[in-house]
């Protein structure tokens, strides 16, 4: 018996209309645990190298934790992946909600789908019950519209999974949403699902999982809630969720703003999380089995429409608030509001709006290609913007591409005002002077993302607090030193190997990250739940080894694959912040490459950042260090 | 167990003998993370799986987009329409008696409240038993016992 999983893959052949079920080996699950080892390892296996991300060898998958479903705390995750059609590599995202915990129940720790459909479908799953079914008029439906159409088509009882127009139309970075506003958001995973012609996914499980321990989890699942409401942030940061944070970035410097000319916006306490309360604020909205819940559900009302939305959380406050200079709080809910709509990432989707509007104020996008004169702090500019992307219409069809592809396509220097590494366009934190930071997200598996690990707390205050903590004390707004830039690797490995792990196991980070719930916790419910025993710092080891994985992967997909698919973006490293407390700083070229070289150096990856078949050996990874091996000596590298 | 004060009022001692007790929803407590249906099968059942507790989460989404907690207040429906008479107050707990029920599932046509559950698993329908598992596990204390008249328990002078 293997507890702590479901026990079946489903592999859905979309081009053949088959559905297989599998077992799930023991010494996969050993080996992988779940979630983003599964992803991971599932990508590498079966993804053939240089395969197109729009072709059918193309594969989703889709992969539970052995803690997803169980009594603990938020133990809704689930984990997505794919060959991302942004960045041409590895890529995977994490999304709460129902739907994890819902597909382990009707019996399936994975899911994977794998070619193209002929005609637009939507997956339909009851427990034992899988068939593919036309989507019919499904098609064309925005994300919001169409759960909501299809909980009364199918039962309240179902999960639901959809792709919005935007992936319809193989916009890159389209997102799959549940739950009327919980996204798998970042690389184009909902972009790979349109493109397979999946419309939707809808899930009902009925069955039970199986617990090594079950009393022992029921008392120990007790203790991890009591001793959550214990934490100060429990009623201290859960309120405003991740919005709270929105007054310490801004006055730390490292809230983009103006498509990250600058670090600073002076009107952050119009779209702040005290906003979020005061103006919109409906509900509190949780994932599974989450006692912290960070949704925060409202409706907003603006010049341009008014709607219900969940959020904005805080990237979204970010990317529409400060990069696109949103000024209310309104507007930048119903932005986030008509990318979830048209289901777009509120992330990429920000760093789109900012980028475009900053090349038209340039000349670099003419009036008539983009259809309208877009501004920043225009609410109907990023509307008509995500409008035009959505639907590829004039300069939307290259802005659908996403910054860095878009940049190519338009030249007249527009790469320098693109803010991307690896494809991905940069998140809500600014690092011209967060050197840590900056190493993060150059160094992030997916591309620019913050959520394999985030050190900015260090960089700004030399400690590594938990987030209620920092937002706690505050940041002065004042002048802020230049960083030093050297003996930041290993604060970043830890973080890339701790905040991934939860992706692993199936669970949410946030009652570690933003509390400071113990990781104590989740080696006594690991033991409950599976029956293994197995240290948080063995736990650690894997999520290590994972992080070998996927370089190793994006390595492989990449024709030349060097220190350049890790170099800062044109501006953070060229021209100086505009204002604030970081004004006049930035990180130069050679203090990059510190960075670079003090990391790969620390991974035990060679000059170019490329994994050595020694340190994959030294991981567990025997078998990629001969690919390693093979791939040099037919490229005489 | 701890709670959220913000949320969470006192609670009485749940007594198995006192009739006076039942289950009270507060619906703008819910933030929908459904624990209380984990622990109910959890603790009735000894299993992981919500689709066998007794009770349901409704999202109103994306309007009005507040949430609604339907429980089992006791209000005996199931045994007035019983015809088998398989359904019976013992202590304020209206109990299903599985021997009695043939299975006829008007109980769970009746009730007013859609918490008269069924399962594949199970051969009669199966309800409430008051056990409190989920006023105790509910980390919002969006569930709370009260006396009958409708006071809050803790609350009553």
């Amino acid at each position: 018996m293997l507890y702590g999983y479901a026990g079946k893959i489903l592999r859905v052949n979309l081009t053949k209309g088959t559905v297989q079920k599998e077992a799930l080996s023991e010494e996969f699950a050993d080996k992988y645990i779940g979630g983003r080892g599964f992803v991971a390892r599932l990508l590498y296996d079966e993804i053939p190298k240089g395969c197109d991300p729009f072709s059918e060898e193309n594969i989703v998958v889709m992969a539970n934790g052995p803690l997803s479903g169980y009594y603990l705390p938020a133990s809704g995750k689930i984990h997505f992946g794919t060959k991302s059609p942004a960045t041409y590599g590895y890529a995977d995202g994490n999304m709460g909600g129902h739907f994890g915990p819902a597909l382990k129940y009707a019996g399936y720790d994975v899911m994977i789908l794998e070619g193209k459909a002929a005609e637009p479908s939507y997956l339909f799953i009851e427990d034992d019950k899988v068939e593919i079914r036309p989507a019919g008029d499904y098609w064309g439906q925005g994300s919001i519209t169409l759960e909501e159409r299809m909980k009364k088509d199918l039962g309240e009882d179902f999960e639901i999974c959809t792709v919005g127009p935007a992936a319809e139309n193989r916009v890159r970075f389209a997102c799959i949403s549940h739950d009327f506003g919980r996204q798998c958001g970042r690389t184009g995973i909902g972009t790979v699902v349109g493109d397979k012609k999946i419309k939707a996914i809808a899930v009902k499980g009925t069955g039970s999982l199986p617990a090594y321990d079950l009393e022992g989890l029921y008392e120990s699942g007790k203790k991890a809630y009591a001793d959550i409401y214990e934490k100060p942030g429990f009623t201290g940061w859960t309120p405003e969720g991740t919005a709270g944070i929105t007054n310490f970035i801004n006055q730390v410097g490292a809230f983009p703003t103006r498509n990250f000319q600058t670090s600073y916006s002076d009107h952050y306490e119009q779209i702040n999380g005290k906003a979020i309360l005061e103006k919109i604020k409906i509900t509190d909205k949780g994932c599974f089995c989450c006692p912290i819940p960070c949704g925060k559900y409202g409706h907003a009302k603006t010049k341009q429409g008014s709607a219900y939305v969940e959020g904005p959380e805080f990237e979204t406050i970010s990317l529409f608030g400060g990069n696109c200079e949103l000024k209310s709080i309104e507007e930048v809910a119903y932005a986030n509001y008509i990318c979830d709509e048209l289901g777009i990432d509120t992330i990429s989707g920000g760093a789109v709006a900012a980028f475009a509007i900053e090349c038209f104020e340039k000349g670099i996008i003419s009036r008539e290609d983009m259809g309208m004169e877009v501004k920043f702090a225009d609410l109907e500019s990023v509307i008509h913007l995500m409008n035009i992307i959505a639907r590829r219409k004039g300069a939307g069809n290259a802005l659908a591409d996403g910054v860095k592809i878009a940049a190519e396509k338009l030249g007249k220097g527009a790469d320098k005002l693109a803010v991307h590494v690896k494809g991905l366009e940069w998140t809500g934190y600014e690092c011209r002077n967060a050197p840590g930071m900056m190493l993060a997200y150059l160094t992030a598996d997916i591309g620019a993302h913050h959520n394999r690990a985030w050190v900015l707390g260090r960089d700004v205050t030399g400690t590594s607090a938990n987030v209620h903590d920092l937002i706690t004390q505050g940041g002065t707004g004042e002048k802020m030193p230049k960083s030093p830039v050297t003996g930041k690797a290993q604060g970043v490995i830890d973080s890339q190997h701790l905040r991934p792990m939860f992706d692993v196991l199936g669970t949410c980070r946030l009652q570690m990250m933003e509390l400071g719930f113990e990781v104590e916790h989740y080696e006594e419910l690991f033991e409950k739940v599976t029956g293994k025993t197995k240290s948080w710092k063995e736990l650690i080891g894997v999520s290590e080894m994972i992080w070998h994985l996927t370089r190793s992967f994006f390595v492989r997909e990449t024709e030349n694959f060097g220190r350049r698919m890790d170099c800062a973006p044109y501006r953070l490293c060229s021209e100086p912040v505009l204002s604030g407390p970081n004004e006049g700083h930035y990180i130069t070229e050679e203090e990059v490459n510190i960075l670079l070289d003090e990391y790969y150096n620390a991974r035990g990856w060679d000059s170019e950042g490329i994994p050595t078949p020694e340190t994959l050996e030294r991981v567990g990874l025997s078998d990629i260090a001969e690919d390693m091996r093979r791939e040099k000596e037919t490229t005489g590298g | 167990m701890l709670k959220n004060p913000a949320v969470s009022p006192e609670q009485p001692e749940l007594k198995k003998e006192d009739e006076a007790l039942k289950l009270e929803a507060l619906h703008e407590n819910c933030s929908g993370c459904r624990t209380c249906l984990v622990v109910c099968a959890l603790e009735n059942c000894r299993e992981i799986n919500p689709s066998k507790s007794v009770l349901r989460i409704q999202g109103l989404f994306p309007g009005p987009g507040t949430y609604r907690i339907h429980l089992c207040d006791q209000c005996g429906a199931c045994a007035e329409v019983c015809p088998e008479d398989a359904i019976r107050n013992e202590n304020g707990v209206y109990k299903v008696d599985p021997d009695k029920c043939t299975g006829c599932m008007l109980c769970v046509a009746e009730c007013p409240h859609d918490v008269m559950c069924s399962h594949p698993d199970f051969p009669a329908p199966f309800k409430c038993t008051l056990c409190g598992a989920c006023v105790d596990a509910c980390p919002r204390g969006a569930i709370r016992l009260v006396e009958e008249t409708g006071l809050a328990a803790g609350n009553a002078k």
